[in-house]
């Protein structure tokens, strides 16, 4: 009874100092940012190109679908109601709103966040932070600092990409598949979608990109150094970044409704 | 301690222990400047960790480490990363930053603490590498390097900022004779001709016994032995004798401690 | 030095690509900001019900956009909403006895304000107040009328 016990405070324990300890971690991070940003720009410029231009086929091709399935569906109900014209007005809010900044972070976990992690883990396995350690240099700003950065940088311009995309593809699903009235289906959309839901969907893509980079980055640092660690760690980026993205969401959804 | 005593580095009752599991007790031993040594013993003794220490990765829960006189974990760390720029380390697979290519790696250090031009920079690492005799990789990337070559390359890239100390991790593991030759001589020639002190990690007797000046033997979280090549050749302990010659059983017991054999065998199932 | 260079036009390209996107979608998505005047004058009106107009709703005069509400508000003294909102300058001669219903643009689109002129030789000017009014259609109350009116027919 006692060690059940022992065992539920163990793990708790360890919990509360695992999340401390990412906090910290989080606050060295963006402390090191504004030097790297201003001193090393073409460190992370470089990162950019790997999280974001690299991520952007797999953004594109996802949002050009994503947004025509919206048309398919949103057609196929409001023609219920003789309202095949707002198809625009639906597929720009959901696009806007939820889906461009929660799927592109799944992207992003999936496509840069999993790259990101298998790179630092496998760095930390071949002692390669150990030897820039031992040259006086010191990992966390040279390495994890500029992909960290490089990740918050690309989320925001990944998810303007896969909104307009989004709507592109709608735009075509609905005006060429379904023949609504193209001006009916921009108006519509012009009409009813504010700058506040923009301003939203800026919003959550700012706060999905940093915790993406940080998850990513997070667990590549802290990756058990061996081959199946470093899987471990890659599959954890995802796993944890999906969950925290998707929690996120609601809660700033609350918050702004 | 004086500073500019013949001893540049002194280890005085190490005591040191990752978890429950002891690896030094009361380590205490001198490296002299300017000299080889070599740190041998059998695998798992420690020697890494050793290394480990010397350089202040880890932090001896007992004891100190002076180098040059000074008790290295009380430096902070602007202080540490300036007297780690007078290390030069070579890991035991190379280390090389896989995002870079052979030139960028070994110029790594010079652009990360010196405002260097890119022809002077150019000029110190074709200098460099040409030293280990791989000017010609100057291009290539780390993956493409074989074992001894990415080793040749780190080795470079530990010389570039000219430090004062050389330590090598395993110089010698998994090379075939030629590259293992070319390393040894790198090892001696480094440090005779550049005045550096060196400290190999390894427990390849023979290359050792023709490179190093002084070796310490450590078991068993001490120093079981320590000399030159030719006086451990020599030496008279059992231990020192099981490990030059390479004998399968002695002090050094060939198994790991286990219960006892046959009552393993046959107890489980008789009961 | 060939790589850097790549990576560079890489990032450069993608760069512009997010923030054209950014700009194309605060731009070309919303309506909110295609009324935009220097120039312009208040007016206010009050109705029993607003429906869901909202402020930045356009204010339309024959389907034309000439304004947009700037405020929606319940005053609890009169016990009614109070519209603010504002018109172009450039249209400064508009009858004070005009009329201003709430409408919806489409079955289910969103609500405006459209004005209908009226015939007075004095004009809206800042501050005025437009006292012909006409409420929001809500649709639940038209379909309870329109039940209640079809039951009554057929009555026996």
């Amino acid at each position: 009874m006692t060690s059940v016990l022992r065992d539920i405070y163990n793990n708790v324990f360890e919990f509360v100092r695992t999340f401390g300890a990412f906090q910290l971690f989080f606050l060295r991070l963006v402390r090191h940012s504004p030097r790297m940003l201003l001193r090393r720009p073409g460190l992370v410029i470089k990162q950019v190109y790997n999280t974001g231009a690299l991520s952007l086929v797999i953004i594109m091709v996802c949002g050009f679908f994503v947004g025509g399935v919206l048309a398919l569906q949103g057609y196929a109900n409001l023609a219920r109601f003789n309202a095949e014209d707002s198809v625009g007005t639906v597929v720009a809010l959901a696009l806007i709103k939820e889906l461009g900044p929660v799927i592109t972070a799944l992207l992003f976990a999936g496509r840069a966040g999993t790259a990101l992690s298998s790179e630092i883990g496998l760095m930390k396995a071949t002692d390669q932070l150990s030897a820039m350690e031992m040259m006086a240099v010191n990992p966390v700003r040279r390495v994890l600092v500029p992909r960290f950065v490089g990740g918050v940088i690309s989320m925001p311009l990944l998810v303007a990409v896969f909104t307009c995309i989004g709507l592109f593809g709608a735009d075509v699903v609905a005006v060429y598949l379904l023949s609504v009235d193209v001006g009916a289906f921009w108006q519509q959309m012009q009409l009813s979608v504010d700058i506040k839901d923009i301003q939203e969907g800026i919003f959550k893509s700012i706060v999905f990109g940093i915790v993406a980079s940080l998850l990513a980055v997070w667990e590549g640092y802290n990756a058990i150094p061996t081959a199946e660690g470093v899987g471990r760690a890659t599959t954890r980026t995802v796993v944890i970044t999906a969950i925290a993205v998707l929690i996120l969401d609601f809660m700033i959804t609350a918050v702004m409704l | 301690m004086e500073a500019d005593s013949e001893n540049l580095i002194e280890i005085r009752d190490l005591m040191y222990s990752r978890g429950a599991r002891v690896i030094f007790k009361g380590l205490n031993l001198t490296i002299k400047r300017g000299e080889v040594t070599a740190f041998m013993g059998p695998s798992g003794t420690g020697k890494t960790t050793l290394l480990r220490l010397i350089t202040r990765q880890l932090i001896p829960q007992q004891g100190a480490i002076y180098v040059n006189g000074v008790d290295i974990a009380t430096l902070n760390q602007r202080k540490l990363y300036e007297l780690r720029q007078r290390f030069g380390m070579l890991f035991q697979n190379g280390a090389l930053l896989t995002d870079l290519n052979v030139f960028e790696n070994v110029a790594f250090p010079l652009r990360e603490h010196t405002k260097l031009t890119n022809r002077l920079i150019r000029h110190v690492v074709l200098t460099k590498l040409h030293a280990v005799g791989l000017r010609g990789a100057a291009d290539m990337s780390p993956t493409e390097l074989s074992g001894g070559m990415a080793r040749r390359v780190a080795l470079a890239r530990a010389m570039v900022m000219d430090p004062d100390i050389l330590i090598y991790d395993e110089p010698f593991v998994g090379l075939d004779p030629i590259s293992m030759g070319v390393i040894v001589r790198l090892v001696r020639r480094m440090n005779d001709a550049l005045g550096i002190t060196s400290i190999v990690v390894s427990h390849d007797v023979a290359e050792v016994s023709t490179v190093a000046d002084r070796s310490y033997l450590i078991s068993d979280g001490k120093v079981a032995a320590s000399g030159s090549p030719d006086e451990l050749q020599a030496a008279n302990s059992e231990l020192v004798r099981q490990f030059m010659h390479g004998m399968a059983d002695g002090p050094v017991a060939f198994h790991f401690d286990a219960p006892d054999y046959a009552e393993q065998l046959l107890g489980r199932d008789s009961e | 030095m060939q790589q850097t260079r790549s990576v560079e036009v890489g990032t450069g390209l993608f760069a512009l690509l997010g923030i054209s996107a950014l700009f194309f979608l605060t731009t070309q998505t919303t309506g909110g900001d295609r009324f935009s005047a220097d120039d312009t004058y208040e007016v206010e009106a009050w109705f029993d019900n607003v429906g869901s107009l909202k402020s930045r709703a356009p204010v339309a005069m024959s389907g034309v956009t000439i304004g947009r509400v700037t405020s929606v508000t319940f005053d609890a003294q009169r016990l009614q909403a109070k519209v603010v909102f504002e018109i172009d300058s450039k249209y400064g001669a508009i009858p004070d006895d005009s009329d201003a219903s709430i409408l919806t643009s489409g079955l289910l689109g969103s609500q405006y304000i459209g004005l209908q002129a009226g015939g007075s030789e004095d004009n809206l000017e800042n501050g005025s107040e437009i006292f012909f009014v006409q409420d929001a259609i809500v649709l639940e109350n038209l379909i309870g009328k329109f039940l209640v009116s079809s039951g009554s027919g057929d009555d026996e």
